[in-house]
């Protein structure tokens, strides 16, 4: 069937599914195997060996290509195979890259560490305006890596301001989406070459798996990319691509649900007398909501917040949550609270962190599916154990 | 503790409060915090999880070393030894290979000015030579994939570290039941998971286990930043496929050696390259430095035709990549799993065009012969 005119609720059920003609189930089934019989020397079905492709990965492939509106993606073992895989499938010694700033601490840890010690460079730009992209370039510089939302702080990144600058210096752009997914922003639409997600957040959506895809109408690159996946044996799993194949369909409900409950949170967070700020897209006070209207469907679910009483006073908030989990990872259907200066971001040197405003105040909520109204009563319950624990008779009073 | 006894004698769920026997699958990829500046062992599975704690410990208890690491496929271990190199360093490779590391070794890694020199390690005299100031590693296999050439692995480990390089040793035609090159001086070993140590081919996998721990750290460090650390559930097919070894080993070693005698006194196949024929050249080598000489191995018939018709014509004999399953494979190796190897290289190699490879299983002895000879009929007759 073609996917094209379909609406994305009815595509993430049915788009790109790949039909299991052995026994019509109406799953397709988990092909838990390392190797595939040749029908003779040099002849097989299409799949020898699955570090290379494997059917139920390659069924994942294809779905998460009619979410992307592209041929097949490509899926590895987790997000940051992935952005690993990419990377050095288009850069070599010598080469240059230029990176938001705003980003996730892993994409820096990988720059910094391990790229690094192949003699490719970096710049960590703020991406938000697209003229210091332009000033990053170098005649080294193959590709422009963006995250938007950023995390943690939710910077947006103008993808088609970004896109005119790197289609005239002749450079990749991929994006990050992995806070929106194509459900809520198509990078591709918006002139990007690229685009990266973590599978493991609202892709899979139940926490039950890692994994990343990237997807691209770039022929040349899908082929590298697979060539290059398979030499560094990077290749999603068949049960974890089997598990994210199911969370696949509920994407967009859940994601759905996932916004509403985010913005009446958020909403809620904005006139609470303990918060000093709340990062939203979604709210008016959000200083490029202009932008996310322009390029999101959606403001997503992610929310990112300081308290009034400080750094100590948020510590002790996510240390007095009962339903939320303190917990990494984002994107599935527990609410998960996470202070980023101490895990997710925890790798970035501590002077760079305040300055990008991931203070150590900074809580980054991801909203799930539990009901707004308990996730509001305990983080109330939180900032009042918080606040009485380490603040001010003042502040105290304020809260009341 | 004997071998097959460690084999199945571990803490299968360390602190389980409901004391299973088998591993239970964390099938998650996250877990919570008790609080916010105090972190529990586990906080998101890309960097560790439970279930491939269990199995990383038992195969770094299993070869002898520090601690172990299991990865998403064998050539995501191989490319996280890699990894421990920089942009000017060299390394020094047996000439005969796995193709996918070759293609390793010199599509990808040549990209960032790390060179890979090849030479033949059975001639340490002129291997050592090949050393220079910038080479860090040096590695092979032993036996090798897929001439079953014999590498002294002693003589290896001196070699590297009077020149102050490591050792990695890739164990997959052997598994850690037939042999433990951390214990004859190697720094690092090696395996794809996929063959012996799984055992089912229900799995890819990949495993390093490090010496020491300054390097166990460095690469506990790129298997978290590169996010290629093995799945829960794979983690756990592992950790059953693992109990059997010893037994499916032995099985198909007996099996090996009745079936390399049928076809070494074959008159249609021209040699059979396996160090576990006692008139082979590695025989010794091999008994010195393993407890045996595995059920992998190679023949040539003088045609490649013949070693096609045969490998199509054998029915117990699956035609498939990979080896070291409960069931017999059979590839021709310059066509499939060394199509990746340079022409150059190839030819440097002597890898005969009309080798065939197999990987014997655990069928009965009599059924494999009596197929393979039909085999070698049908296809000598055609």
């Amino acid at each position: 069937m073609s996917t094209y005119n379909l609406k994305d609720s009815t595509v993430a059920i049915h788009g790109g599914r790949t039909l299991d003609t052995h026994a019509s189930s109406i799953l397709f089934p988990l092909y838990q195997t390392s190797t595939f019989v040749h029908d003779a020397v040099g002849i097989n079905k299409g799949f020898s060996y699955s570090r290379v492709s494997n059917p139920t990965v390659d069924a994942l492939e294809k779905a998460i290509g009619a979410l992307e509106a592209t041929p097949p993606a490509v899926c590895f073992r987790t997000g940051m195979a992935a952005i690993t895989t990419l990377l050095l499938s288009v850069l070599k010694t010598g080469d240059h890259a230029i990176i938001s700033d705003v980003v996730y601490g892993g994409t820096m840890r990988l720059f910094r560490e391990v790229l690094d010690h192949l003699g490719i460079t970096a710049s960590f730009v703020d991406t938000s305006d697209a003229a210091n992209v332009e000033a990053a370039i170098t005649p080294e510089t193959r590709i422009v890596l963006i995250e938007t939302p950023g995390n943690p702080t939710l910077k947006l990144t103008d993808i088609e301001a970004v896109s005119q600058v790197t289609r005239r210096h002749s450079i990749l752009l991929a994006v990050d989406n992995t806070f929106l997914t194509p459900i809520l922003q198509k990078p591709l639409e918006l002139g990007a070459d690229i685009s990266i997600l973590s599978t493991t957040k609202y892709i899979d959506g139940h926490n039950a798996t890692v994994g990343g895809s990237i997807a691209t109408r770039d022929e040349k690159l899908l082929e590298r990319l697979c060539l290059i996946r398979k030499t560094l044996g990077t290749t999603q799993a068949p049960f974890e691509a089997w598990l994210t194949l199911q969370g696949i369909k509920t994407l967009p409900a859940r994601l759905r649900l996932h916004c509403e409950g985010a913005e009446v949170i958020a909403r809620w967070l904005e006139t609470h007398p303990a918060v000093e700020y709340v990062l939203y897209p979604g709210l008016d006070s959000f200083p490029q909501k202009a932008l996310a209207e322009k390029q999101q469907r959606a403001p997503g679910a992610m929310i990112a917040f300081e308290l009034k009483a400080g750094a100590e006073a948020a510590i002790q908030a996510l240390n007095s949550v009962q339903l939320c989990s303190r917990a990494e990872s984002l994107g599935g259907l527990e609410t998960l609270i996470t202070h980023p200066s101490s895990t997710t971001h925890a790798d970035v040197d501590p002077e760079l962190r305040c300055r990008l405003g991931i203070s150590d105040g900074l809580i980054r909520l991801s909203v799930g599916l539990e009901a707004p109204e308990d996730i509001i009563a305990d983080l109330e319950q939180a900032f009042a154990a918080a606040v009485s624990g380490v603040a001010t008779k003042e502040v105290c009073h304020e809260i009341r | 503790m004997k071998f097959a006894s460690r084999l199945v004698s571990f803490d299968p769920a360390p602190g389980d409060r409901f004391r299973p026997i088998c591993t239970p699958i964390y099938q998650t990829a996250t877990f919570e915090q008790e609080n916010t500046d105090s972190f529990g062992e586990y906080d998101y599975s890309r960097s560790g999880n439970p279930t491939r704690t269990v199995l990383e410990k038992h195969l770094a208890a299993l070869e002898n070393g520090t601690r172990g690491f299991c990865f998403s496929s064998g050539m995501a271990a191989i490319s996280t030894v890699t990894r421990l190199l920089r942009t000017g360093d060299e390394i020094l490779v047996d000439s005969d290979l796995y193709g996918g590391t070759c293609r390793l070794f010199s599509k990808v890694i040549d990209r960032y000015g790390i060179t890979a020199r090849y030479a033949d390690a059975r001639a340490p005299e002129q291997f050592e030579r090949q050393i220079t100031p910038h080479t860090k590693l040096i590695f092979v296999e032993s036996p090798t994939n897929p001439l079953l050439r014999v590498i002294d692995l002693r003589r290896m480990a001196e070699l590297a570290h009077a020149h102050g390089a490591l050792l990695c040793v890739d164990n997959s035609s052997m598994s850690p039941y037939l042999q433990n090159p951390l214990d004859l001086g190697a720094d690092i070993v090696l395996h794809s998971a996929t063959k012996f140590l799984g055992g089912h081919h229900d799995v890819t996998a990949g495993v390093i286990v490090a010496k020491n721990e300054a390097l166990a750290e460095q690469i506990y460090f790129l298997q978290n930043a590169e996010g290629s650390a093995l799945g829960p559930f794979d983690s756990f097919l592992l950790l059953r496929g693992i109990k059997t070894l010893k037994l499916r080993i032995d099985c198909q070693q007996q099996n090996a050696q009745a079936i390399a005698r049928f076809l070494a006194s074959h008159k249609q196949i021209k040699q059979v390259y396996y160090p576990g024929l006692s008139e082979s050249c590695d025989f010794d080598l091999q008994r010195s430095q393993a407890r045996g000489p595995g059920s992998v191995f190679s023949f040539t018939t003088g045609s490649v035709e013949i070693s096609k018709a045969i490998a199509e014509y054998a029915e117990f004999f699956h035609i498939t990549v990979s080896f070291g399953s409960v069931t017999s494979s059979i590839s021709l190796p310059g066509t499939m799993s060394h199509a990746s190897v340079p022409a150059k290289l190839l030819a440097e190699r002597n890898l005969p065009p009309d080798l065939a490879r197999i990987s014997i299983g655990i069928e009965d002895e009599e059924d494999l012969i009596a197929d393979l000879d039909q085999a070698i009929q049908r296809a000598t007759s055609r």
